[in-house]
């Protein structure tokens, strides 16, 4: 019981650390937005020189930096003008508490996730309250793993911003005692698969606020009114980047999805009876992953790739979020594994 | 297509295209082919907005570059030179083979293909929302009942049997041809691929997103052999294919070595993998449908059942099920274990389930097994699942003559979490009079309030309590009409009520015998409560292919959408100073940032005669 109270207590430090770095992210937007006619020029002159210099210091250079708080103009791969601000540019001290934070927040997340498997006895993702921890966990984890290796900062506000909001959710409507499983979880599927479907959603949120990103720039780009004061959108990078960051992400989850489907299905065959049933879960489970074949199909086809592809992801998280919420909390199937009454 | 902006001249895979009757700009140098707009992959974006300045059909992310999705996006041939917009091929005017091929092309279009999948979403969607027949019969029965006349249309039109309805199947069968419409012809551009030379060296390298140069005092001859066996890597397990050359003197340089390279072959043997292994899992589980069959029966402690249709409750089977594929071994549960957590959190969730049976083959051997929930008993060819467990009272009914009308044991279905269970007992053969049904629940740990309502408080038998109403007339059982044996259709018949005009409840404890009212008769509970089992038992051949084709589909999709698709070139020749000036660049498909390493890697043999090794910028 001590476990799971300081479980709870962790997970309420994680939220607030989060709810802050998403302030100091946003800060950070601000201020580069501000210093954006300055940034603008100098940028166009680094640019100019120094593209393919830009390109050789990636790899080197980013992995090497692998702390928490990047320096303020630190190596930065070919991302944009934005990120690319030069020493001299504006300071990026709000990216930099943002990511400590987040940091700091994974940490606490993932110790109390595993002070919840101890109070439990069993592994800590069996229904909505824990799932939604380790989602949280994942995807702000990538986000920071995403940051080790290129410049993703920008990304920091929504990433944060979601993360707090999904465990404040989860502590005030999803909330169960930590405890033991019923017999039909009580397997190592249930380490495999809704392991590796929690991992999918994870990566599919930063996938997703990385094409929501871009949707936005996009529509900046072309000039949209209501867009205009959002300079800071001109620090993001540009659409193209955006686009394939956020195709490689949702490449790896999708593998991921695909693998809990064929997972969650061995699993049903040796629980339920049947490997695949239409059950309400595998239906969505389904109607997710057609989508994101459809967005991998959009890519490839002309007219379709770049802004609707983009639309494909924004629709695709939205039936993750469906499948993960409305599936378990009103429909009646046999995923009703909540914990919830 | 020349301003499109992929930057993608020379890129990998290009091969195909020239054969599916393109022009050929995968041979142009980038700078040619791309046009002012086109950057390599990794080059820095514009710095600010450009307000309108960008023409809508340039964007077009990095590594979309696969020239086969074009083909199939324009509709192939018809379109050669698609425009950028996508805009459909228009219909040829004449002739039914035209129009016939036109359609065949459509169909097999990737534009189609992704109609498909999001018809194929969408279709899937009402099967979560409506019951379905497949899944909850009883449910589909409740809601038609609830709503007659859009039920009786959303029926006509398959809404409750979503998965099997025409349309949906229509779906997802156009899909498959549109797919196998589009695997074949792509499998043959790959083989062919497979054994093509790698493009030879682009004029240029500026426009690449890697490059890397330097001077050796190497001949260039001595160079390409060395960088080609770099990048050929161990021989019994090549990255790159390499291809050596030589490049006759051109304008402003002299006679040249040089080396074309080219991995990641296996990202396309991937993709295709893929698909076929989709098309494979269709077709098992297909097979599965008409080869399988299910049977249930509820089975209580000390009884047990034979493996042959009759003995089922429940039996499904598929249109090709012999009846003689059933092997009649038999199987008799000997006692139902189950635990509960008694700890205040969870209390009374359930913990374990255990199901002891001893299986009787057909020579006659015996064996003690058991059936848990996650661990099905495989016996057979056929596994035998524990899908629901509950108690079944033993009920014995006398009728107003004294006469045993009804002795059996009920199985009660438990409603709650403490197995409150509702039970039916239909009394037809009575002596005379009117026919008896009892409606009432087992609480197998119960408490009676105050005010004499009764509840269960723990899904163990603790302290049973059988709680029943009593009614009498006609039962409807001579009808003929198949009824559901845990329900009691209560309209054409009498409740007993008190002096009060309360309905009368029964309150029977194991082992006593209570007098119905209304001189009815009499109701005992057995002494000792037995516990049954809900057993399904399951025979389907096509299992062990429809996970292999599914891990094929999942190994596919990895190697097609994690395999670097890399071509690299090197180019050697002696300058003016008598050095030898080593070029390399290098071009991935998609968004690629082990590239440059790659480049370098591939320098990294080359001794380098200069302080400087460094990036030209050029
Ligand atoms: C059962 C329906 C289908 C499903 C579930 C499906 C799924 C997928 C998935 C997940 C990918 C991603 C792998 C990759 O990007 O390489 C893919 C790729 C691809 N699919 Fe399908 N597909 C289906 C039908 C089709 C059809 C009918 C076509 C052709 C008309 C098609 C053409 C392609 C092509 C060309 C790619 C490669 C795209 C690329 O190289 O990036 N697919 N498919």
């Amino acid at each position: 019981m001590e476990m799971a109270n300081l479980s709870v207590l962790l997970v309420w430090a994680a939220a607030t650390a989060l709810a802050i770095a998403m302030v100091a992210f946003a800060v950070d937007l601000a201020r580069l937005s501000g210093a954006r006619v300055a940034a603008r020029d100098a940028a166009r002159e680094k640019v100019g020189a120094g593209a393919a210099a830009s390109v050789r210091a990636a790899p080197s250079g980013t992995t090497a930096d692998a702390g928490p708080a990047r320096e303020p103009g630190g190596p930065a791969p070919a991302y944009g003008p934005g990120s690319d601000a030069p020493a001299g540019g504006p300071s990026r001290k709000g990216a930099g508490i943002g990511m400590s934070l987040s940091w700091l927040a994974a940490g606490m997340l993932l110790v109390a996730i595993v002070l919840r498997g101890i109070a439990s006895g069993r592994t800590p993702w069996a229904n909505m309250y824990e799932f939604t921890l380790v989602g949280t966990f994942v995807a702000v984890a990538v986000f920071v793993g995403v940051c080790v290796v290129r410049e993703a900062r920008f990304l920091g506000a929504f990433v944060t911003g979601l993360g707090a909001m999904f465990l404040v959710l989860a502590q005030n409507a999803f909330f169960v005692a930590a405890t033991g499983v019923q017999p039909a979880l009580q397997n190592y599927w249930l380490v495999i698969h809704v392991g590796v479907a929690i991992l999918a959603t994870g990566i599919f949120t930063v996938a997703f606020v990385t094409s929501v990103l871009q949707l936005l720039r996009d529509a900046r780009d072309e000039g949209t009114p209501w867009l205009a004061g959002w300079g800071w959108l001109d620090h993001t990078p540009s659409t193209n980047a955006l686009e394939a960051l956020s195709f490689r992400l949702n490449a790896v989850a999708f593998v991921l999805w695909t693998f809990t489907i064929i997972g969650g299905a061995i699993w049903a065959e040796d629980a339920w009876g049947r490997y695949w049933g239409w059950d309400p879960k595998e239906v969505w489970s389904f109607v997710v992953w057609v989508v994101y074949a459809a967005y991998l199909h959009a890519r490839t086809t002309r007219g379709w790739s770049g802004r609707r592809a983009a639309w494909f992801v924004v629709a695709g998280y939205a039936c993750v979020l469906f499948n993960f919420t409305g599936v378990n909390l009103i429909f009646n199937g046999k995923h009703s594994y909540s914990g919830l009454e | 297509m020349a301003d499109d902006a992929k930057p993608d001249a020379g890129v990998p895979g290009s091969p195909g295209r020239s054969r599916t009757g393109h022009s050929r700009p995968e041979d142009r140098e980038p700078a040619e082919a791309a046009g002012p707009a086109a950057g390599p992959p990794r080059r820095p974006s514009a710095p600010a907005r450009t307000h309108g300045s960008r023409s809508r059909g340039r964007y077009v992310p990095h590594g979309i570059d696969d020239e086969f999705a074009e083909d199939a996006g324009t509709a192939g041939p018809s379109s050669a030179g698609g425009d950028e917009d996508g805009r459909r091929p228009a219909a040829p005017g004449i002739g039914v083979v035209g129009m016939l091929r036109w359609t065949w092309r459509q169909l097999t279009s990737m534009r189609v293909a992704l109609m498909l999948l999001m018809l194929l979403a969408v279709a899937a969607v009402p099967g979560s929302v409506l019951p379905q027949r497949g899944q909850d019969p009883g449910a589909v029965a409740e809601y038609l009942g609830d709503h007659p006349d859009l039920g009786e249309w959303l029926d006509r039109l398959g809404f409750f049997d979503v998965y099997t309805s025409v349309w949906f199947s229509a779906i997802y069968l156009l899909l498959f041809v549109s797919l196998v419409g589009c695997i074949v012809p792509r499998t043959g551009a790959h083989w062919r691929a497979l054994r093509a030379r790698p493009p030879r060296v682009p004029s240029r390298f500026a426009r690449f997103p890697a490059r890397a140069s330097l001077a050796t005092d190497l001949s260039p001859d001595d160079v390409v052999g060395l960088v080609a066996t770099k990048l050929r890597g161990p021989r019994h397990l090549p990255t790159f294919r390499v291809d050596r050359r030589t490049e006759p003197a051109r304008a402003g340089r002299p006679e040249a070595h040089t080396v074309s390279a080219e991995r990641g072959y296996l990202r396309e043997t991937g993709n295709l993998l893929f698909h076929l292994a989709l098309l494979g899992l269709l077709v098992s589980v297909a097979m599965g449908q008409m080869l399988h069959y299910r049977g249930q029966a509820i089975v209580t402690e000390g009884r047990g059942f034979a493996n042959a249709v009759v003995d089922y409750d429940t039996f499904d089977k598929g249109s090709w099920f012999q009846a003689s594929s059933l092997v009649p071994f038999s199987m008799t549960l000997d006692a139902f274990d189950s635990e509960f957590a008694s700890e205040t959190v969870a209390f009374a969730q359930a913990r374990d389930f255990t199901a002891h049976v001893t299986v009787t083959e057909p020579d006659g051997t015996r064996r003690a097994e058991q059936i848990k929930v996650n661990h099905p008993l495989v016996t057979d060819g056929a596994k035998i699942y524990l899908q629901g467990n509950g108690f079944a009272p033993e009920i014995t009914v006398t009728d107003a003559a004294g006469e045993v009308a009804f002795s059996q044991r009920v199985p009660f279905l438990p409603e709650d979490q403490m197995y409150t269970s509702r039970g039916v007992v239909k009394v037809p053969d009575v002596s005379g009079g009117d026919q008896i049904g009892l409606i009432g629940y087992f609480l197998p740990t119960a408490v009676v309030d105050e005010d004499g309502a009764a509840r269960s408080t723990f899904p163990q038998p603790l302290d049973p309590l059988l709680v029943l109403e009593v009614y009498r007339g006609d039962l409807g059982l001579d009808e003929g009409v198949p009824r559901n044996v845990y329900q009691l259709d209560t309209a054409s018949l009498t409740p007993s009520v008190d002096e009060a005009g309360e309905r009368v409840k029964l309150l029977v404890r194991p082992g006593e015998t209570v007098d119905l009212p209304d001189g009815l008769g009499t109701v005992t509970l057995g002494a000792e409560v037995p516990r049954y089992v809900a057993l399904d038992l399951r025979h389907d051949p096509s299992l062990g292919f429809v996970l292999t084709f599914a891990l094929l589909a999942l190994g596919g999709l990895a190697l097609s959408l994690f395999t670097p698709r890399r071509r690299v070139w090197v180019r050697a020749f002696v300058s003016d100073s008598g050095a030898t000036v080593v070029e390399a660049a290098g071009l991935a498909r998609g968004d690629d940032t082990g590239l440059q390493g790659e480049v370098d890697r591939a320098m990294s043999v080359l001794p380098v005669a200069t302080p400087e090794n460094e990036t030209t910028k050029d």
